[in-house]
């Protein structure tokens, strides 16, 4: 590590010692809260920028919900994007007018107003937001659990690419599912390629009133936030748990881990199913504010992007997770837009924002080959990649000794 | 690799219930009687989508070969593989595009520029995944596993960004084959020309690759890195020109592939590699991660699993029915139709 490296490290150190850390938490919370009140002062036109920032709080639940799989379990899971879409279409089904025949019609309608501006019944089924969230966490938590437990006897490489298999295969069936699924019933679940839109608005319960967004951004930041720090206590408590000490067991070594009486197959499935619900969780909330429940979103990229998040932030480290899930986001929501007239003015025809995953292709390979360890490092993290070799177990993969080894006995 | 496949002495074996092993190839034994089934009730369309099949089931056998070759020798799928096949059939039509060659030149000209096509797609390919090594994965040789994977997968999304800077909407190539043509027909079932084109310029390929790796000295010095590199180093093997050198194999396989595919279905477009190269690496597990013969085998059969799904279930359905064999052959059974158990299995 260079001297200047180590300078800043020791005056962030420092830095970071001024304040014991509930007054940092305190800091942070007041400058998320006051955060678009700055921007209102700072910028004459804020919108762009808070909307962009809140697409970005609900990537920092998603970046969270992988990081339980991968960072913490220690399973690379490169189908997330599969419970992203499990939890929009959730929002799609259960708040929209995708099934207008229910109920002969007039609809179901929980702790949603029944009538429209005009006084019209509403057909479909609506169901509060606040309620959506948690089914969908629930809903896609369960399909956490069956995608997951077919993969529970691979490790390593196989294992990852399962999980994309998986990431593959989900959103097609969603493409495909327009008259009934695998030609079982006549339900159309997903309009094919247009999607689902449009989509109800948040609302409180007992509460007529909608919330206005895209026209008024600030209510709906507020509820992200919010879901944002539930996300962020949840997780926090869960790696300081039973469960969660389990987890970083596994990820160590799995073998010793079952050997110390770590049920294996339990601790597994609940990293999958805890990972997919923020996924769900996370994927009603994009569902509403972006007014649409489209299969093109759901792609192999995305499941990359959210991947870049924890692991340019530092995989097992929540805070550092969080940061890369802001630097990310935020980059691709709203600074490529910045750097868009940069390729013309050296000569070159075309827009930075069409090869966004080209550029985290690079940071991904960048970061993988300087500093794997990620921005904010786990302290237990860093010490496995900088170790010695032997040590250098994590993931679940075997150290490069044992690996040639297994084939010579055979 | 071939030499990592020895078989046991036969004597080790205990004899085997008949049950048994009905139950360990139950997935083979499904995929060849849905086949007798299709076949019953439509020979003639059955037996013209296995001729599909297996013509197009040869581009991903040169594919799938790459991921075989580069995993027998360093246990790394090399996700950008797919990216190399996408850049081959760029390199090839936009060679062609420049020579401004049509299907109306004579015989020689066309042979010709399919010629340099073939040969300089190969050596793009070939230059572009020995690069790869060295930028991507050498760097990582000695850190834990998933690091290369993660840096492969990034490579994999920097190449296909060039592809769509290079070329960002869907492109023709110029048919010079006349792909769609039939060529003659066997029992009724029309062979065109881009199949007859597919299977010779594919046999050759193979035939050399084989000559290659078991025969010559560096196919030589590939096995035995395959086996034990330490010890490999030990014997003067210069293992990391050896892995430079398995990687040029693949790369070059890739790059007739991507001619091939260029001609084979006349369009290309930056994105083909991501679902080519998922298939081909189906393929390759299918047929035993790590086996030339399997990867082979494997691209068979999975372009006649598709060809088949495409007329059964419909071409949307194709690729969830290929990635949801490949989880089924990963989990179930991922030392595949030639290969011996693997670690993760």
């Amino acid at each position: 590590m260079s001297t200047a490296a180590a300078t800043v490290r020791s005056n962030a150190t420092s830095l970071r010692r001024m304040l014991p850390n509930w007054a940092w938490m305190i800091v942070f919370l007041a400058l998320a809260i006051l955060y678009p009140y700055i921007l209102d002062q700072l910028l004459a036109t804020p919108d762009d920028l808070l909307d962009a920032s809140i697409q970005t709080l609900a990537y920092i639940i998603m970046a969270l919900g992988l990081n339980i799989v991968v960072g913490f379990a220690g399973l690379l899971d490169l189908g997330y994007v599969a419970f992203f879409a499990i939890g929009a279409f959730v929002m799609g089904w259960l708040g929209s007018q995708q099934f207008p025949d229910v109920a002969g019609g007039k609809g179901i309608h929980i702790l949603t107003p029944a009538k429209s501006a005009f006084g019209s019944n509403v057909p479909g089924i609506h169901i509060n937001f606040f309620l959506i969230i948690f089914i969908a966490a629930i809903f896609t938590a369960l399909w956490g659990v069956i995608l997951g437990a077919p993969t529970l006897r691979l490790r390593g490489d196989y294992l990852a690419i399962v999980t994309l298999a998986f990431g593959e295969i989900v959103p097609r069936i969603f493409e495909n599912a327009t008259s009934g699924i695998f030609g079982i019933g006549s339900i159309d679940f997903s309009n094919g390629r247009q999607g689902i839109t449009p989509i109800d608005k948040v609302n409180f319960p007992f509460s007529d009133e909608k919330f206005k967004y895209p026209l008024e951004l600030k209510p709906i930041y507020f509820v992200g936030l919010a879901m944002v720090l539930l996300v962020i206590f949840f997780n926090r408590r869960l790696r300081d748990s039973r469960m969660g000490r389990a987890w970083i067991a596994v990820r160590e070594d799995e073998v010793a881990a079952a050997a110390m009486g770590v049920n294996l197959v339990r601790t597994k499935l609940w990293a999958y199913a805890l990972g997919a619900a923020l996924g769900g969780f996370a994927g009603v909330f994009l569902a509403t504010y972006n007014n649409t429940v489209n299969v093109d979103q759901f792609e192999f990229g995305f499941s990359v992007l959210i991947l870049s998040m924890v692991i340019i932030g530092g995989m097992g480290n929540i805070w550092g997770v969080i940061l890369g899930a802001i630097a990310l986001s935020m980059f691709n929501r709203y600074g490529l837009k910045q750097l868009n007239g940069v390729p013309d003015k050296v000569g070159l025809d075309f827009d930075v924002t069409s090869i966004n995953f080209g550029i985290f292709g690079f940071f991904l390979l960048a970061m993988m080959v300087l500093r794997p360890e990620g921005f904010i490092p786990s302290g237990r993290r860093k010490l496995e990649l900088h170790g010695e070799v032997d040590e250098a177990d994590h993931l679940g993969a075997e150290s490069d000794h044992t690996l040639y080894d297994v084939r010579e006995d055979r | 690799m071939e030499a990592a496949s020895i078989p046991e002495s036969p004597a080790a074996r205990p004899p085997r219930p008949v049950a048994r092993a009905i139950a360990d190839n139950i997935l083979w034994l499904l995929l060849g009687l849905a086949l007798v089934v299709y076949f019953i009730k439509d020979p003639k369309q059955t037996l013209d989508d296995v001729k599909t099949g297996l013509s197009n089931g040869t581009i991903w056998a040169l594919i799938a070969l790459g991921y075989t070759l580069v995993y027998g020798i360093i246990e790394l799928i090399n996700f950008a593989h797919g990216e190399v096949f996408m850049i081959g059939s760029f390199v090839t039509v936009s060679i062609w595009q420049t020579l401004g060659v049509t299907p109306d030149n004579s015989i020689i000209a066309i042979l010709g520029s399919m010629l340099v096509g073939i040969v300089l797609a190969m050596l793009a390919s070939g230059t572009l995944n020995v690069m790869i090594e060295r930028v991507a994965y050498k760097p990582l040789r000695n850190a834990p596993k998933l690091a290369p994977l993660i840096t492969a997968i990034g490579m994999s999304f920097i190449l296909q960004n060039v592809g769509l800077l290079w070329r960002g909407q869907p492109d023709a190539s110029p048919d010079l084959i006349g792909s769609q043509k039939d060529y003659f027909s066997v029992f009724g079932v029309a062979i065109e020309h881009s199949d007859v084109f597919a299977v010779v310029v594919t046999a050759p390929l193979l035939i050399a690759l084989v000559w290659f790796v078991g025969s010559t000295r560096y196919g030589k010095a590939m096995r035995a890195t395959a086996q034990d590199p330490d010890a490999a180093r030990l014997m003067g093997i210069n293992v990391d020109r050896t892995i430079s050198l398995t990687f040029l194999l693949g790369g070059l396989l890739a790059g007739a592939a991507g001619m091939i595919y260029a001609l084979y279905n006349g369009t290309i477009q930056f994105n083909q590699g991501f679902t080519a190269g998922l298939i081909a690496f189906t393929a390759a597990v299918m047929g035993g991660i790590g086996n030339l013969k399997g990867a082979v085998v494997g691209g068979l059969i999975i372009g006649v699993i598709q060809s088949i799904s495409d007329t059964h279930f419909g071409q949307v359905w194709t690729p969830a029915v290929v990635f949801a064999i490949l989880i089924l052959i990963m989990v179930f059974k991922p030392q595949g139709l030639f290969g011996e158990e693997t670690r993760e299995g």
